[in-house]
């Protein structure tokens, strides 16, 4: 737990989730420790496969049919949730926006009937309260209350998003898991939906999880900052730590590939090779294959984050101490075009 | 990544065919009901192959007892395997000659209904505009008819025989499929492979051809599957209703002749039963088959 | 020098469907995609196209590549106005204008193999079948697939993303274009993989002397690829200039919001509110005059009277009504 009396809202420790497929088991996360300090924004930061909707949905209790909990623990307010419990608490203390706007909207009723089926259904609120509570919701979030009427194809993309918001917020949740909230719109209405994100936060006290692959969006909103490869944590800490003195050399290379609008740098540099089969992760550090630090130790021993301080800056890598020539090497982009030596494949 | 300078390879093209004929033939072992399915089309066509060997004795050919006396009735024997008609005639006989109708009926019905069908959904969704517009009113003008009462009109007018009922069940049954082939091309139109077809320089016949109906062929079979049982049951509802094709043996002219024997109120079950429970097994394969084949040609249909 | 791409007045009207009233008043609505667009694409030139959704940047882009027809105005590819182009000719254009496509996934048909996919283009121009493998062999490495021999068989679901980019990339290029355009062919990669498909089509222009027209949303990463950026906004171009002017000192009053929304990997960057107002109008009845003026900081009453030109500045060409 966190110290000097912050407490931790969301405390993810070790969490192994799997899914049976016909290929075997993939270990989509496996062994990820994080927390969510009460009232900040984390955002959980990774590429495609890398755990980080799985993550989420198996706190929410919403992994899919073949996905099931092989490990960890998952504690929220004090209390570890097991797959039962996190039902009970759908909807009431933790709100989840997914993926794609549209799948939490049923096209076939009006936004406000859904709001307000949420709030008589799973609120015990009267009709007419729940409606004052509807148009309530769409003041927080920027919406005209004259569109509670309208069916969720009437919205454009950003303000099916914005109602989406409103209605994880309808029974004052403390916790909000947001799954790529931004990434299909457009980037004035991006800015927009971030900057209401942030608004929501410091009103409400809100604690919130942003699942994203973009660390722009990160740096923009976020407070601190998990980052995930290949189903494992692999680096954390404050944003602004994190960006600007990366210590796991994904990270620093995930810098590199990012473009940035003011910087004067015109190379974007890649990383070659790609995610492991998470069917048969490599042993050891699953970025070592990819890595131009890498030693021979590195596909070895599993180097795993352990319940952290969210307030320290910490990295999975081996080479931590070296960080700060690792970093200067990092910029470089012949560093990347060297195959790691030692890689195991 | 680095570059390593390459020979220069043959010519190699590989089949995009040969996986799904893969697929195709391994169907049947995971699905137990098209494996039975299968099972029973293959006895039948088996059946109807060998139909001389298996029942050497003439469907229509009016037989006597050793006494002289017409066979009429005879209950199920060695000689008679299922008994003879009011008539005669060796119902054994007349089952397994039976089968070969059945057949030619369903499958050149199935064939005639996939082709138009198919070239006609593929012609209408790509092309759109007054193609499209006057074929598919058309389409819904044949949808409109009523299956049975039209069959025998039009065998009516050009004659009772087992042609003209296919061609009256292809002439009804074909605009089902158009639909539902048409719309899939309408979806295939959009895709981002089409448009990269046309960019690269394809001609539009080209891109029907290559591109799109490869990917509607599986659902043109399907509804082939389907209009074989179709045309089978209703060969057999015509002729059970007496406008069928007197000169040939079907299972439904079996059903006619036991009807009006009053086979039923003898007890005759040897004479009704086998055809009726024939024509079951056919209809209920084809759609064990077809259901199967979903599977193979649709894959968002398979479960995880 | 002459331009490869010349486009003059270039309007494209979708039409919407009518409800009855409309239909009694005779009236047509459309969705005016691309409302009046000028511009040229020099040899060897790397252009930009940069907007939102909505805006036409699409719409441009397979209006170049003729496969959608301009309502009215005229688009000319080497000298020649595509409109007249037909069989040999519409062929022989075909051969030298390609198109990249955002999707990866979406761009091969699954049931060929990728051998296939990449010889297409070849065998619609009638090239003799003997050149098809040595052409395949030689797009394949420019693409930076090493072991040709391991792609052959492959079919476009055993691929990934990256590598199904570079599959896209080399159908495009082996016919040898001149002119290449290419929608989004990042939006659908993952960011590390991005870096890479970037760094090859800045090699394989290079190398080839392409001309490309780069169609995106994301203002950052035009940045790595194109000398040059237009802006567009409800189907017009509001301003046009040299990419770094464009990011630093815009002078649209659009593009200043553009570039200002854009977030960077920076924790300390600038939280300003947007120099904006309201949402996207509708496309059918976009404001009179400046279609931007309802959502513009410095709206004038000149704006809503007189659609602004654009006009150049030291060539940079702005359609606005302020300096």
């Amino acid at each position: 737990m966190g110290d000097d009396g912050e407490a931790m809202i969301l405390d993810v420790d070790s969490l192994a989730i799997h899914y049976s497929t016909r290929a075997g088991a993939v270990r989509a996360v496996d062994g990820a420790s994080f927390a969510v300090p009460e009232g900040r924004i984390v955002g959980l930061v990774g590429e495609s496969g890398c755990g980080k909707t799985t993550a989420v949905r198996a706190i929410m209790g919403v992994l899919a049919e073949n996905g099931r909990r092989a490990g960890g623990r998952i504690v929220f307010k004090g209390q570890t949730l097991d797959e039962a419990a996190t039902r009970k608490l759908l909807w009431r203390d933790i709100a989840y926006v997914p993926q794609s706007a549209m799948s939490s909207l049923d096209p076939v009723y009006t936004v406000g009937a859904q709001i307000v089926e949420v709030l008589t259904k799973r609120g015990n609120a009267g009709r007419a309260a729940a409606w004052a509570r509807a148009a309530e919701l769409f003041d927080l979030v920027g919406l005209s209350e004259s569109r509670l009427s309208d069916y969720p194809h009437q919205f454009s993309g950003g303000m099916r998003q914005r109602a989406a918001i409103a209605m994880a917020l309808a029974l004052k949740p403390s916790l909000l898991l947001a799954d790529e909230p931004v990434t299909a719109l457009d980037v004035i209405v991006q800015r927009q939906i971030l900057d209401m994100l942030r608004e929501l936060q410091q009103r409400l006290r809100l604690s919130m999880v942003l699942v994203t692959h973009d660390i722009s969006v990160v740096a923009y909103l976020c407070d601190d900052v998990v980052v995930m490869y290949a189903g494992q944590v692999i680096e954390s800490g404050p944003v602004r730590e994190v960006l600007a003195r990366p210590r796991h050399p994904y990270t620093m290379g995930l810098r590199n590939a990012f473009p940035d609008l003011m910087s004067d740098a015109l190379e974007l540099v890649p990383i070659s090779g790609s995610p492991p089969d998470l069917a048969d992760p490599p042993p050891g550090c699953r970025f070592a294959p990819r890595c131009p630090f890498a030693l021979a130790a590195c596909s070895t021993g599993s180097v795993l984050i352990a319940r952290s301080d969210h307030r320290d800056h910490v990295s999975a890598c081996l080479r931590d101490g070296e960080a700060d020539q690792l970093r200067i090497a990092a910029l470089d982009p012949a560093t990347w075009q060297r195959s790691s030596s030692y890689a195991t494949s | 990544m680095a570059e390593r300078a390459e020979p220069i390879l043959p010519a190699r093209r590989s089949s995009s065919l040969l996986p799904l004929l893969r697929r195709m033939a391994a169907m049947p072992l995971k699905d137990p009901f098209a494996f039975t399915g299968l099972l029973i089309y293959v006895l039948f066509v088996l059946v109807a192959l060998f139909a001389d060997q298996l029942a050497p004795l003439d469907p229509l050919e009016i037989l006597f007892t050793k006494a002289g006396k017409l066979a009429a009735n005879v209950p199920p024997s060695l000689d008679f395997p299922l008994g003879t008609t009011n008539l005669g005639r060796d119902i054994y006989a007349q089952l397994v000659h039976g089968t070969r109708s059945a057949l030619a009926v369903g499958l050149s019905a199935a064939v005639i209904v996939a082709t138009v069908g198919t070239v006609v959904g593929l012609v209408a969704g790509y092309f759109g505009g007054t193609a499209d517009a006057v074929l598919m009113r058309i389409a819904d003008m044949a949808l409109s008819l009523p299956f049975l009462p039209f069959v025998i009109v039009l065998t009516g007018f050009l004659g009772a025989n087992t042609s003209n009922i296919v061609l009256a069940v292809a002439l009804l049954l074909w605009p089902n499929t158009a639909r539902v082939i048409r719309s899939q091309v309408l979806t295939l139109r959009e895709r981002a492979y089409v448009e990269a077809a046309r960019v690269t320089g394809a001609s539009s016949w080209r891109i029907l051809f290559v591109h799109i109906a490869p990917n509607i062929l599986p659902l043109s079979f399907v509804y082939a599957a389907i209009a074989i049982g179709w045309a089978i049951i209703t060969e057999a509802s015509v002729s059970f209703l007496g406008f069928g094709d007197s000169e040939s043996v079907s299972w439904g002219y079996m059903l006619q002749d036991a009807f009006t024997s009053q086979a039923l109120s003898r007890g005759q079950y040897a004479w009704f039963v086998p055809p009726g429970v024939c024509i079951i097994l056919v209809v209920v394969a084809g759609f064990f088959i077809s259901r199967g084949y979903e599977e193979v040609f649709m894959p968002r249909l398979r479960g995880r | 020098m002459a331009a490869l791409v010349e486009l003059r007045d270039v309007v494209k009207h979708f039409p919407v469907a009518r409800s009855l009233g409309e239909v009694v008043r005779g009236q047509h609505p459309a969705v005016r995609a691309l409302d009046g667009v000028s511009f040229d694409v020099g040899a060897g030139d790397a252009v930009a196209i940069v907007g939102e959704s909505g805006c036409g940047k699409t719409t441009l882009g397979r209006l170049m590549l003729k496969l959608v027809e301009p309502t009215s105005g005229s688009i000319g590819f080497d000298g020649t106005p595509l409109a007249g182009l037909a069989g040999d000719s519409l062929r022989a254009f075909r051969r030298q204008a390609q198109l990249v496509f955002q999707n990866p996934f979406d761009a091969l048909n699954p049931r060929f193999t990728v051998y296939r996919a990449v010889a297409e283009p070849l065998i619609n121009a009638g090239i003799d079948q003997a050149e098809h493998a040595d052409r395949v062999a030689s797009a394949f490495r420019r693409v930076h697939l090493p072991d040709l021999e391991r792609y052959l068989d492959k079919y476009p679901h055993q691929l990934s993303g990256g590598q199904l980019q570079r599959v896209v990339l080399a159908r495009a290029l082996v016919l040898a274009p001149r002119f290449l355009v290419a929608d989004e062919p990042v939006s659908m990669l993952d960011v590390s993989v991005r870096a890479g498909i970037l760094a090859l089509m800045r090699e394989v222009r290079d190398a080839m002397g392409l001309s490309a027209v780069y169609i995106s949303h994301d203002l950052a990463l035009v940045r790595y690829l194109c000398e040059r950026t237009l802006v567009m906004y409800l189907g017009r171009v509001v301003e046009d200039g040299p990419t770094d002017e464009i990011v630093r000192r815009p002078r649209h009053p659009y593009t200043r919001a553009l570039v200002a929304a854009v977030p960077v990997p920076d924790a300390d960057q600038s939280r300003q509110p947007l120099p904006i107002k309201g949402n996207v109008p509708d496309a059918r009845e976009p404001p009179s005059g400046c279609s931007f003026r309802d959502r513009c900081p410095y709206a004038m009453p000149r704006c809503a009277e007189e659609t602004p030109m654009l006009r150049s500045i030291g060539g940079h060409r702005v359609a606005c009504h302020l300096d």
